[in-house]
């Protein structure tokens, strides 16, 4: 069977590169989680701030993140990265065009993505924390910090859970667009793949299935992330 | 600032409007349309209509857009079968692969938020209807429809704003609309802030639009909820209000 070779390990076989390009995907949604994570937090506290001008600085950011193609976002960060390091490098002696690394560029924009989605989470689990645990733990004499560290952030990591499972669903399918950079994760090898076999079908399908792979055994492992996080608290609705 | 560069940047964007349009409301039409079909399996009683629906849910929500319409684009042409049939003038083209292929994603989203709305239809108003001797198509008209739509109205707005960042990709499969033309006026001129800073204001000036009239019709449907001095729901809370 001519399939089967085409998707085996062997000499003409394309599985091993896809497999590869998977695992790069499933590493550069991971980076732009945690990249998300620190600008999402960021971007949190600055909304729920008593400034007027960090509010309206929060709001801004994920206005635009969000209400702005994720292409175009990718194409600032890329074209306009690699300018910046042309830029660097100019200073620094290096003639000719540098360009940006391809990962941390994708990283980068999937993960400015994400803040905004990751910040709008923050802030909704941070409402739902009870006001008397805030206050309880302001008249027991405890410091903000403390607070932040023993009340707050334990119980914004619960409540994020289910955002931050949508989140993770989100920045898996955005990260297909860094294909556009040349990065060879699994969008970018399925469609090398599918262009120097001809195969376009078959290769496409299998790249679905193999996102379809990601997606669906990501998800089994927040649910179960979230039943174990809500392990001690009394069964409520919308619970999994 | 070089206004002039601007200016003309401006000028192409524009030029390339008229196309992301059409694609954005091309897709959400037949999008909706899809979806109501794909809704109405999901509940029925019939198990294969069903599981075909929770399937194509699956598939298209689970699964990149890009690679959607890559398959459509790329792989559809790869069969004689399909190359010699009557469809394929259609398919031939980009704008109609990107607009079949926009619909098809949304109308996975789309069923479950459908779905929902059903969902918050209290049981009782069904059975005080069909009470009263409704039943079929008018208790569906007159009781269950408005009632679903209403509900689901906040989340299917999130889902449109959602289509007009998505027919962004149809730039990949050589549909000329806003960011095609950005990303081409950008490995022009190199100028990358300036191309995105023109293109970023229109899609939010899009949204913005888009976003303001959908309020408009969720304040006109929830009329009876009003209280004499509440607030007006404003575009604000619709743009920076949390999204699923």
């Amino acid at each position: 069977m001519e399939i089967f070779e085409l998707l085996g390990f062997g000499a003409k076989g394309w599985g091993a590169l896809i497999l590869t390009g998977m695992l790069l995907t499933l590493c550069v949604t991971l980076a732009s989680l945690a990249i998300g994570a620190v600008v999402g937090g960021l971007i949190a506290t600055a909304k729920l701030s008593n400034f007027w001008w960090l509010r309206v600085l929060g709001t801004t950011y994920t206005t635009i993140f969000r209400g702005v193609p994720e292409l175009l976002i990718i194409y600032l960060i890329y074209f306009g990265g690699s300018n910046a390091v042309t830029a660097i490098g100019h200073a620094m002696g290096i003639e000719g065009f540098l360009g940006m690394p391809s990962f941390l560029a994708g990283a980068l924009a999937v993960g400015l993505i994400s803040a905004a989605y990751q910040a709008e989470v923050y802030r909704g689990a941070y409402r739902a924390i009870p006001r008397g645990e805030i206050e309880a733990a302001a008249s027991i004499g405890m410091p903000p910090l403390r607070c932040v560290r023993r009340i707050i952030l334990p119980q914004i990591l619960r409540f994020a859970i289910p955002g931050l499972n949508n989140v993770w669903q989100l920045s898996l399918k955005d990260s297909a667009l860094i294909s556009v950079t040349g990065l060879a994760e699994l969008m970018r090898t399925t469609q090398v793949a599918a262009g120097s076999t001809r195969q376009y079908f078959m290769f496409y399908i299998v790249g679905g299935v193999l996102y379809l792979v990601l997606t669906s055994f990501s998800e089994r492992l927040f649910n179960s992330a979230e039943r174990r996080s809500n392990k001690s608290m009394p069964r409520g609705m919308g619970q999994v | 600032m070089d206004f002039a560069f601007l200016f003309s940047t401006m000028k192409d964007l524009l030029a390339a409007t008229p196309t992301t349009i059409g694609l954005f409301s091309l897709s959400v039409f037949f999008g909706g349309l899809l979806a109501l079909l794909i809704v109405t399996m999901r509940v029925s009683n019939n198990i294969i209509a069903r599981n075909f629906a929770k399937g194509y849910i699956f598939v298209f929500r689970g699964s990149p857009l890009l690679i959607q319409m890559f398959l459509v684009f790329y792989g559809l042409g790869q069969f004689g079968v399909i190359r010699h049939s009557f469809v394929w003038p259609a398919l031939r083209e980009p704008f109609i692969c990107a607009v079949l292929s926009l619909a098809l994603c949304t109308a996975g989203y789309s069923a479950e938020i459908f779905r929902s709305g059903l969902r918050a239809v209290p049981p009782g108003e069904v059975e005080a209807a069909r009470a009263a001797g409704m039943s079929g198509f008018l208790l569906l008209r007159r009781i269950i429809a408005p009632i679903a739509l209403r509900h689901a109205l906040p989340a299917y707005s999130t889902e449109i704003v959602l289509m007009v960042k998505s027919t962004a990709l149809a730039s990949l499969v050589t549909v000329w609309e806003i960011t095609g033309v950005a990303q081409r006026l950008i490995s022009q001129t190199y100028r990358t802030m300036e191309v995105f800073l023109c293109a970023a204001a229109l899609y939010l000036l899009l949204n913005f639009i888009i976003l303001q009239g959908l309020s408009l019709l969720e304040n006109r449907l929830n009329r009876h909820h009003r209280r004499p001095t509440g607030r007006k729901p404003s575009v604000m809370n619709a743009l920076f209000g949390a999204r699923p």
